[in-house]
C-alpha cells in the first residue's frame, strides 16, 4: 500500500513539472515587458536594465525558469504587480474560504445526491424515481452562475432569509486564527460570527453543490441498480433480511466505487464552479482572486493561483485513486 | 340476438384481432431483417424518447439561429437605445412593454429577440470549439494510439498535464494570455477540450489496431497513412460523434461562463452568459426576468445536447451503454 502511494507520488512529478512549465510560459507569452510594468511609462533605459539584471530578466529563458522554479519550491511566488504584496500571502488569505465553500458544497452534494440516488434505485420506475432523475437531468444542464443568481433572488431578495453575498457580516467583531471562519469562530467561542458565517455559506454551497449532486444521484442510481440485480442480493432477501438492511448494509457498500470516481472527478468541476460561484456571491476566495487578477493583468498572481488550483486538483485525484483500494480491495495497485 | 350469439361474435372478433396481430408481427420481423444498417440505427434512435426530445430541442435552436432575422420580434441592439423602456416586465404584467413578450433589459432591449440571436452565437461557439477540439484531439489520439511506444508516452503525458487543470480555469488563463473576446474564447475552449477527445480517440484506435482487417492491410503492404485514413479513422467515427455532441454541451456552458465573467463575448453581443452577467445586479430591485430567461435558454441548449449525446451513445456505441 505504502509503495503504491510512493509510486503514485513519483508519477506526479512529471505532471507537476509540466504544470509549472505551462504556468511559467504564460508569464512569458503574456504581452508587456515586466520591467517596464514595474517602473511605469517614464522609466529610463538604464533603470530598466538595472531591474532586468536584479530580477534575472536578462538571463537565458531556461535559467530564468530555473530561478523561478527554485523560488516556487521555497514558497516564493513573487509579488503582485498591482498591490506589491507577496503572492503567497494573498493566496493563503483567500485559500481557506475556497476550501470551506468547496467542502460544504461537496458535503451537500454527497448527502443529498447519494441519498436521492439510493431512494431512486430502490423504487425504480416510481414517481419518486422519475422526479429525482428529472431534477438531476436539469441539474447537470444548469449553469452554476444562473442557479446562484436564482437562489440569491429567491432566498436573499424576495424571502430575505439569507444574505446575498460576502463571507461574514462586517459589523461582527472577528478574530482570525486559522483563516477558516467557521473553525475560528468555534475556537474563539464567537457565536454571532459562527451563525453569520454559516448563513453566508449556505447559498453559495447549495449553488456550487447542485451540479455534483445531480451527477452523484445519477451515478449512485445506476450503480445501485446494477448491484441490486446481483445474486448475493437475492440471497440476502431470501434469507429474510429486511429491505432496509439489504440496501443500506449490503448494496450501498458494493455500489460505492463508481460513486467515489464521480466524486473525485467532480472536485475539478467544483474548483471551476467555485470561480463562478464566488463571482456571483462576492465570496472572497481563490476563484474570485484569479478572475480579478486576470482583469488587472496581474500575471504573477494569476500564475500563483493556477499553480495552487492545479496542485489541489492533482492531489484530490491521487486521494481518489488511493480511496478505491480501501473501498474495493479487488482493485490491485500494480 | 341472444346472449350466446353475442359472446360468440365477441370471441370471433377477438380471435380475428389476434390473427391480425400475429400476422403483423411476422411481417414486422421480416421487415426488420430487410432493413439496412442505417435504417436500423434510425429506428433504434426514434425508439429512444429522450434522445428524440433532445434532437427536437436542438432543431428548435438551429431553426432559431438560422431564421433569427424573421423570428425575433425586435432589433436585438436598437440604436439609439430605448432607455425609456428600461427593465419593463413582459406579458405577465399589464404594464409590460408592448411587443416585448419577455420584457426588456436595462437598456430597453427586447430580451426575447436577444435570446433568439444568442442561439446563433451559442451554437456557433459549440461547433467551432468542438471542431478545434476534435481536429487537435483526433490527431493526437490517432498518433498516440497507432504508433504507441515513445510517441504515445510523450503525447499522453502532455494530455495528462492539461488534464491537471480544471477546464474552465485553463480556458480563463488562455483567454488572459491571448486576449478577451468571443473568437478567443472559442479557441481557448477548443484547446482545453482537445485532451478529452485525444483520450477517447486513443482508446478507440488501440482497439481497432488489433482488428484482423488492420493486420490484413499491413500484410498486403499498405502504408501507415493509408491504413489510418482509409481504415482506422472511419471505424472510430462513432465515439467522436457521441463525445463531440456531449462536449458541445459543455462548450456552450463554458462559453457562457466566460461571457458571464466578462472574458468571452463582449457587450453589446447578445450572448446568453453575458446577458446574465449584465442584468444580474438588477434582481435586487425586483427585475428578475432579465437574468432568468437567458439562463433558461442555456439550460435548454445544454439539456438538448446532453440528451441527444446520451441517445447517440446508446445506439452508436453499445459497448459504453450503462
Amino acid at each position: 500500500m505504502i509503495w503504491y502511494i510512493i509510486k503514485r507520488l513519483l508519477q506526479l512529478a512529471p505532471v507537476i513539472i509540466g504544470v509549472t512549465l505551462i504556468a511559467f510560459s504564460l508569464i512569458h507569452i503574456a504581452p508587456g515587458d515586466p520591467a517596464r510594468t514595474m517602473l511605469g511609462q517614464h522609466a529610463t533605459q538604464k533603470e530598466i536594465n538595472e531591474i532586468r539584471e536584479k530580477y534575472g530578466l536578462d538571463e537565458p529563458i531556461i535559467v530564468q525558469y530555473g530561478l523561478w522554479l527554485s523560488g516556487v519550491v521555497r514558497g516564493d511566488l513573487g509579488r503582485s504587480i498591482i498591490t506589491n504584496d507577496l503572492v503567497i500571502n494573498e493566496i493563503s488569505s483567500r485559500f481557506p474560504n475556497t476550501i470551506e465553500l468547496a467542502v460544504a458544497a461537496m458535503l451537500f452534494a454527497i448527502l443529498i445526491g447519494g441519498f436521492a440516488g439510493i431512494i431512486s434505485a430502490s423504487k425504480q420506475y416510481s414517481v419518486t424515481d422519475y422526479t429525482v432523475m428529472g431534477v438531476a437531468l436539469f441539474g447537470i444542464s444548469m449553469p452554476v452562475f444562473w442557479l446562484g443568481i436564482i437562489l440569491m433572488m429567491i432566498f436573499g431578495v424576495i424571502l430575505g432569509w439569507l444574505p446575498i453575498g460576502g463571507r461574514i457580516d462586517l459589523m461582527i467583531p472577528f478574530q482570525r486564527v486559522t483563516g477558516f471562519m467557521i473553525i475560528d469562530s468555534i475556537i474563539t467561542l464567537n457565536l454571532p460570527a459562527l451563525i453569520s458565517s454559516i448563513k453566508h455559506l449556505i447559498l453559495p454551497a447549495v449553488a456550487l453543490g447542485t451540479i455534483p449532486m445531480a451527477m452523484i444521484a445519477r451515478v449512485t442510481r445506476s450503480s445501485m441498480l446494477e448491484v441490486l440485480r446481483q445474486d448475493f442480493i437475492r440471497t440476502e432477501r431470501a434469507k429474510g433480511l429486511s429491505e432496509r438492511a439489504v440496501i443500506y448494509k449490503h448494496a450501498v457498500r458494493n455500489a460505492m466505487v463508481p460513486v467515489v470516481t464521480v466524486i473525485g472527478l467532480n472536485f475539478g468541476l467544483l474548483l471551476a464552479g467555485a470561480i463562478l460561484t464566488e463571482t456571483v456571491f462576492s465570496w472572497p476566495g481563490l476563484g474570485r482572486l484569479v478572475v480579478e487578477a486576470v482583469y488587472e493583468r496581474d500575471y504573477p498572481l494569476v500564475v500563483g493561483c493556477i499553480l495552487i488550483f492545479a496542485i489541489v486538483f492533482v492531489v484530490v485525484n491521487l486521494i481518489t485513486d488511493i480511496l478505491y483500494t480501501y473501498i474495493d480491495p479487488r482493485i490491485k495497485y500494480e | 340476438m341472444n346472449k350466446w350469439d353475442w359472446i360468440k361474435t365477441k370471441f370471433k372478433k377477438i380471435h380475428s384481432y389476434i390473427k391480425k396481430f400475429s400476422i403483423k408481427r411476422v411481417e414486422h420481423v421480416g421487415a426488420r431483417s430487410r432493413e439496412t444498417k442505417s435504417q436500423e440505427l434510425v429506428r433504434r434512435f426514434l425508439y429512444n424518447k429522450s434522445a428524440v426530445f433532445g434532437l427536437v430541442l436542438i432543431l428548435i435552436l438551429v431553426f432559431m439561429a438560422l431564421f433569427a432575422d424573421f423570428i425575433a420580434p425586435n432589433d436585438p441592439n436598437p440604436s439609439p437605445p430605448e432607455l425609456e423602456n428600461s427593465l419593463k416586465p413582459g406579458f405577465w404584467d399589464e404594464e409590460g412593454a408592448e411587443g416585448k413578450p419577455l420584457g426588456t433589459d436595462m437598456l430597453g432591449r427586447c430580451i426575447l429577440s436577444r435570446i433568439v440571436y444568442g442561439a446563433r452565437i451559442s451554437l456557433s461557439v459549440g461547433f467551432v470549439a468542438v471542431g478545434i477540439a476534435t481536429a487537435l484531439g483526433v490527431t493526437i489520439g490517432v498518433l498516440a494510439g497507432y504508433f504507441g511506444k515513445w510517441v504515445d508516452s510523450i503525447l499522453m503525458r502532455g494530455v495528462d498535464i492539461i488534464f491537471s487543470f480544471p477546464a474552465l480555469l485553463l480556458a480563463i488563463v488562455i483567454v488572459a494570455t491571448i486576449g478577451q473576446g468571443l473568437d478567443k474564447a472559442m479557441i481557448a475552449i477548443g484547446i482545453v477540450y482537445s485532451p478529452q477527445m485525444a483520450r477517447i480517440m486513443r482508446g478507440s484506435v488501440l482497439y481497432i489496431k488489433e482488428m484482423e482487417y488492420i493486420e490484413a492491410q499491413k500484410a498486403i503492404g499498405s502504408s501507415n497513412t493509408r491504413i489510418i485514413f482509409r481504415h482506422v479513422l472511419p471505424n472510430s467515427l462513432s465515439p467522436v460523434i457521441v463525445y463531440g455532441t456531449l462536449l458541445m454541451a459543455s462548450a456552450i456552458l463554458d462559453a457562457a461562463a466566460l461571457g458571464f465573467l466578462g472574458l468571452g463575448a463582449q457587450p453589446p453581443t447578445p450572448e446568453w452568459g453575458a446577458m446574465l452577467s449584465e442584468s444580474r445586479f438588477y434582481i435586487v430591485s425586483g427585475s428578475w426576468w432579465a437574468a432568468t430567461f437567458p439562463g433558461i435558454a442555456i439550460i435548454f441548449a445544454v439539456l438538448g445536447l446532453n440528451l441527444l449525446g446520451d441517445g447517440l451513445r446508446d445506439i452508436l456505441d453499445p459497448r459504453l451503454k450503462t
